[in-house]
């Protein structure tokens, strides 16, 4: 073949179809991630009131254990979620109420308040945390997470927020 | 660099070989109704792609299949564009498939030693149209419900074996969660393996016998 200062009609075909491939190929594999990994970007919305009901049920000095579901859909379902928090009143004072999350810090299983120990304690990993909600022994972390409270009229109230 | 691990893999697994075998082979001068098999196959590797996607989301059961096909459209980033891709895809690949089989008919193609090609063809076209059968009841939608109803009630009509081929088809006499799933499985599992399959045989005899040109006055 004599030289040619031009590009040879095989490379300029090599190069074209190079290029339109990389563009189909953005075109369709781009949209193809976003496919997947959508779900995993929607967030529900953050913050709920959950009314607990009247100040009397809560005994003063004892952990007591107050359950309530949470409805999210997620896709094509709704998913009930049941959480349970406990509620430490320390004192006669409304602001004197420590509510915790009974989900461990350290791995998400659920603490039970034993009595006899005066411990919450995780049955995953031996994790325990003293009545005001600190890591006394065992993986955990950090201490229980806390809810803010309201009391309104002689009734309890905490804000949810979703993790 | 890329030379040198080129050719340790050449080395290895002869691509050379495989490039001049399969896409350097020679053909006689053709037309291009003679691109329509390799759009066929495209479609169908596309199809194949947007529907292993779309199982992602898919649930094939009668409380799940409607909401999750609605999720994909309305809850799921490009859901639309995947379920659009496979839908067009699917009318796209049984005209393609229908016009490559009536190009190799017309060519009289099929005639020896191609006889294996046009048989395989054939298993590739009816299980092209299962998969258009199958796909269509899966929305379930009133449009597939009541399509395949429709369908499998004249696959009923054949003589004396007709209730049995029904209840077959439906997984018992009425249209039900059991046919959604059966036509599932097939639509996924069944007739993908068929296709790729066959093929693949059909393909091999392609490389291995050539093409028939355009036929002339003498043939």
């Amino acid at each position: 073949m004599p030289y040619s200062p031009h590009m040879s009609r095989n490379n300029f075909v090599k190069v074209v179809i190079g290029f339109l491939g990389s563009i189909m190929g953005a075109i369709i594999g781009i949209p193809s991630v976003f496919y997947l990994i959508s779900p995993a970007l929607k967030k529900h919305e953050a913050e709920a009131t959950i009314p607990l009901g009247s100040l009397e049920n809560f005994p003063i000095g004892t952990p007591t254990l107050f359950t309530f579901t949470r409805t999210n859909v997620n896709g094509w379902e709704r998913t009930v979620n049941s959480y349970g928090i406990y509620v430490y009143r320390k004192t006669e004072k409304v602001d004197d109420i420590n509510v915790f999350s009974n989900i461990c810090t350290h791995l998400s299983c659920r603490v039970t308040w034993d009595e006899s120990i005066q411990n919450y304690v995780c049955p995953c990993h031996a994790g325990y945390f003293d009545i005001d909600g600190e890591v006394v022994s065992g993986p955990p972390p950090r201490p229980l997470d806390q809810f803010e409270t309201q009391v309104e009229d002689g009734n309890l109230a905490i804000i949810f927020k979703e993790v | 660099m890329t030379e040198k691990i080129f050719s340790w893999l050449d080395e290895r697994l002869g691509l050379q070989t495989l490039y001049e075998t399969i896409l350097d082979r020679k053909v006689p001068k053709v037309n291009w109704w003679f691109t329509l098999g390799s759009a066929s196959l495209v479609l169908f590797l596309i199809q194949g792609l947007t529907g292993i996607f779309l199982s992602v989301y898919y649930v094939p059961s009668p409380e799940t299949a409607y909401d999750s096909v609605q999720f994909i459209m309305n809850g799921v980033q490009f859901g639309w564009l995947i379920r659009g891709i496979h839908h067009w895809g699917a009318s796209l690949m049984v005209i393609f498939v229908f016009a490559h089989m009536l190009r190799t008919y017309f060519y009289a193609a099929y005639k020896f030693p191609r006889e294996l090609t046009w048989i395989t063809g054939v298993i590739l076209l009816l299980s092209t149209l299962g998969m258009g059968f199958t796909g269509y009841l899966l929305p379930w939608n009133q449009k597939s419900y009541w399509a395949t109803t429709v369908g499998t009630e004249i696959a009923g009509t054949a003589p004396f074996i007709g209730d049995f081929i029904i209840r077959v088809l439906r997984g018992g006499a009425d249209l039900s969660a059991v046919t959604l799933t059966r036509f599932f499985s097939v639509h996924i599992w069944f007739l993908p393996a068929i296709i790729a399959a066959t093929i693949g045989v059909h393909l091999y005899l392609i490389i291995r016998l050539g093409i028939a040109g355009v036929p002339d006055k003498e043939d």
